[in-house]
């Protein structure tokens, strides 16, 4: 354990010289005193417009995850094979955003647009998520079973009965993420609550966008109040009612996506393919994936140091209890955030450097490891004469949690390096911008190239952190927060 | 045939008929409907062309919808999509537009249009002078185009960069930036977050005549040399879709477009016809600069 962790530190001083960490507003304290106030005087922007962009933030999330547990649960079921692995894998891989302006393409702005492209990612983790809970299971009853244990009749006795729960938990808590993108996806022009954020922020208006801010959190943070097992039926009939799963697919459009626009220009226009591919590749994908790789380590490492710093504030061991609730109100708010939010204002405060991505990619990620890690310190007990302060934490808790810091960490490191890519869109140069770029250019063909190689190192990384948690015996089951 | 057609039909009122509240999605068959490059704040692209749809409205004598887009490549899908069928677009998402629909038309321009020119413009930090020949001393500066598919925000400035400066504008400066439209530069500029910038010369006069810009923080330092720019484009089968002559009679209405106040908010002096060969030019500078793919 000590080892990886060391690996890590020496990897982030190795990124550090190649990461852009200037700050280049003539006066980054004039508009973060602005964005401060804005956040203190929120303005209501009138009833409409926000019952609407809360419905349907509300819609696109319930139907997308809904329609994500269909695909992952039909998927799971062939989990033991490694085709299907693959498929789950590809889905998952490719950011809720990238799939959205993808399908934008084919199926224009509809609701079947938002939809799907909160399914497909999702389909792709419930996939795995379900799956390696069935891997686990309580192999007994199945082998009592004797013959057809792996029927499919089989599964539904002896299988499913096991691992419904937690994975009605983990469902539970992927709605939870499922709000936050379905607000991310208002950025690019679906009118859920990113659409007006955005908007306001743009335009430099803060209190406007606060109040946006505040409708998602209060919503995320009630849901245990209002999601009830049993309403789910009406509000998944309700979100139908209300934005109908449709688009107007047109054929020839389709035809001319599949067989024109994403077919490399060369094929096209009887060129050289190499050539091309060598060009994209030096200009793009190569300083694309460097920034990728440099911007996740160093939000990897400024995650981890966050996350040591700040759940002792939050946990039961430390302070006063005065002290846990400010802590605890504001690392709700940070997770309530998303990090495609956060950068979005760091960038409008800071210019556009790579420091806006990791504080914004940090502060969210270290905001949820550390409230695990303080909800873990409240199943410790100390001795009654244990050490006090500084000590308590360095040599009490530091070394009994360290485990499952790293456990939590390396699951993140994951959706730090999905959520990188995303990043480009705001202008850090990750292999996102150029995909950005290639959707403004109109140059799908580009664009699916460098998709497939965002798709291609999320999938490796995917694989080796899964490897190093297996080998330090780490558990390997996501949190579910 | 007649089954998915008539289906596509009870999706279309469905739609209509449940999404009330729905501000951004499509419209019905019969509705005409437009967008525009959203190049400045949206709060007044809503009002600008919000009045456009009324005029159009009671010129053309049908339903005629606005739908805001958050971005020029989403304005350009839309038109594709045939979610939009008349389009404000600038002189490269035009070509872009025209390119992924055949048989689309450039159908008129703004008098200004013909010869537009993009401001670059200064922190006064930077100490930079207004000159008339390029200002070469904006090399190494932390630069911010527009939108990446912006032809007064980035195309052309770009062209003009490489012209005198003889390097890609990555490599000139020592940041670059895209602020995504023409208001959000100029704040960028005028905080000092970027150095030096370049944008649309109406936009930065329609901001001076209204007094929302301060003068001694940011200043322009140079004109470009003039070339086309936005124009009202359709899609090639409005004749069938709303009636015989309706192209005509929509071009005639922006012809005929008088009212000083209509006028203001695009702002330009009046609309002259166009047509697709106008931004040839256009089209190749951007494939020189390899925004765009040569044509096959």
């Amino acid at each position: 354990m000590r080892q990886t962790s060391l690996v890590f530190v020496l990897l982030a001083l190795v990124c550090l010289p190649f990461a852009d960490l200037s700050i280049h507003a003539a006066d980054p304290w004039l508009e973060l005193q602005r964005l401060g106030i804005g956040l203190l005087s929120p303005d209501f922007p009138g009833w409409t417009s926000v019952r609407d962009a809360l419905f349907s933030t509300l819609a696109f999330a319930l139907q997308g995850v809904a329609l994500g547990v269909a695909l992952g649960f039909l998927l799971s079921l062939g989990y033991a094979s490694v085709v299907i692995r693959l498929i789950a894998s590809f889905l998952r891989s490719i950011h809720e955003l990238f799939w959205a302006l993808l399908l934008l393409q084919v199926l224009g702005l509809s609701p079947l647009t938002g939809i799907l492209a909160l399914a497909l990612p999702y389909g792709g983790t419930f996939a795995k998520i379900y799956g390696e809970l069935y891997e686990e299971s309580d192999k007994r009853p199945r082998e009592a079973l004797g013959i057809g244990g792996g029927t499919l009749s089989g599964f539904f006795y002896t299988v499913l009965p096991l691992t419904l729960k937690p994975m009605a938990q983990y469902t539970a808590y992927r709605l939870e993420c499922g709000i936050r993108s379905s607000a991310v996806l208002g950025f690019i022009g679906l009118p859920t609550l990113g659409y007006h954020l955005e908007t306001a922020v743009r335009q430099g208006d803060y209190a406007t966008g606060a109040f946006f801010f505040y409708t998602l959190v209060v919503l995320v943070a009630t849901m245990r109040f209002w999601l009830r097992p049993v309403l789910i039926p009406v509000y998944l009939g309700l979100a139908v009612y209300y934005l109908p799963p449709i688009a107007q697919p047109d054929g020839a459009l389709l035809t001319q996506f599949l067989t024109h626009d994403i077919v490399p220009a060369p094929l096209r226009g009887g060129g050289e393919l190499m050539p091309w591919l060598a060009a994209l590749w030096q200009g793009q994908m190569l300083p694309g994936l460097q920034n990728t790789v440099v911007l996740a380590v160093l939000a990897f490492a400024a995650t981890a140091l966050i996350t040591l710093f700040s759940f002792p504030f939050s946990s039961p061991l430390f302070g006063s209890p005065r002290t846990r609730t400010v802590a605890r109100a504001l690392m709700v708010l940070l997770r309530s955030a998303p990090e495609y939010l956060l950068a979005f204002l760091g960038l409008m405060v800071w210019g556009p450097s790579m420091v806006p991505g990791i504080l914004a990619l940090s502060l969210h990620n270290g905001a949820i490891i550390g409230t695990l890690v303080s909800r873990y310190t409240r199943t410790m007990t100390l001795r009654e004469d244990a050490v006090e302060g500084l000590n308590r934490y360095l040599y009490e808790v530091l070394p009994r949690i360290y485990r499952q810091f790293l456990a939590y960490s390396l699951y993140r490191f994951e959706i730090i390096l999905r959520e990188t890519a995303i990043l480009g869109v705001l202008g850090i140069p990750t292999l996102g911008f150029f995909i950005d770029s290639a959707f403004s250019e109109m140059r799908y063909d580009r664009a699916l190239v460098l998709l497939l190689v965002t798709a291609f190192l999320n999938i490796g990384v995917d694989t080796l952190a899964r490897r190093v948690r297996l080998h330090l015996h780490l558990r390997n089951q996501p949190e579910t927060l | 045939m007649l089954f998915s057609h008539a289906l596509r039909r009870f999706g279309q009122a469905l739609v209509t008929s449940l999404s009330f509240g729905l501000l951004a999605f499509q419209a019905t068959a019969a509705e005409f409907t437009f967008t525009a490059i959203p190049d400045q704040d949206e709060s007044s692209l809503q009002q600008r062309f919000g009045k456009v749809a009324q005029y159009l409205e009671k010129t053309l004598g049908l339903p005629v919808r606005y739908l805001p887009v958050k971005s020029y490549p989403a304005a350009v899908s839309a038109f594709r999509g045939d979610q939009i069928q008349l389009a404000w677009f600038g002189g490269l998402t035009g070509v872009q537009a025209r390119r992924l629909v055949p048989g689309s038309e450039a159908i008129a321009q703004g008098v200004e249009d013909q010869a537009f020119k993009s401001y670059f413009i200064a922190h006064r930090s930077t100490e930079l002078k207004p000159s008339d020949s390029f200002p070469e001393g904006i090399r190494g500066k932390r630069f911010t185009f527009g939108a990446k598919t912006s032809t007064s925000g980035r195309l052309m400035p770009e062209f003009y960069i490489r012209q005198h400066l003889g390097a890609a504008p990555e490599t000139a400066f020592s940041a670059l930036g895209f602020s995504g439209d023409h208001s959000r530069t100029l704040a960028l500029v005028e905080s000092g977050s970027y150095e030096v910038g370049a944008l649309n010369y109406a936009v930065w006069d329609d901001a001076l005549a209204k007094g929302q810009i301060d003068a001694t923080k940011v200043s322009v330092i140079w004109t470009s040399p003039t070339y086309p720019d936005y124009h009202w484009t359709v899609r090639g089968n409005l004749d069938e879709r709303f009636g015989a002559g309706f192209k005509e009679k929509l071009t005639k209405a922006f012809l005929d477009m008088k009212d000083p106040a209509l006028l203001q908010v695009f702002p330009r002096s009046g609309f002259i016809p166009a047509k697709n060969e106008d931004y040839t030019a256009i089209e190749e500078t951007a494939v020189a600069l390899d925004i765009m793919d040569k044509i096959e």
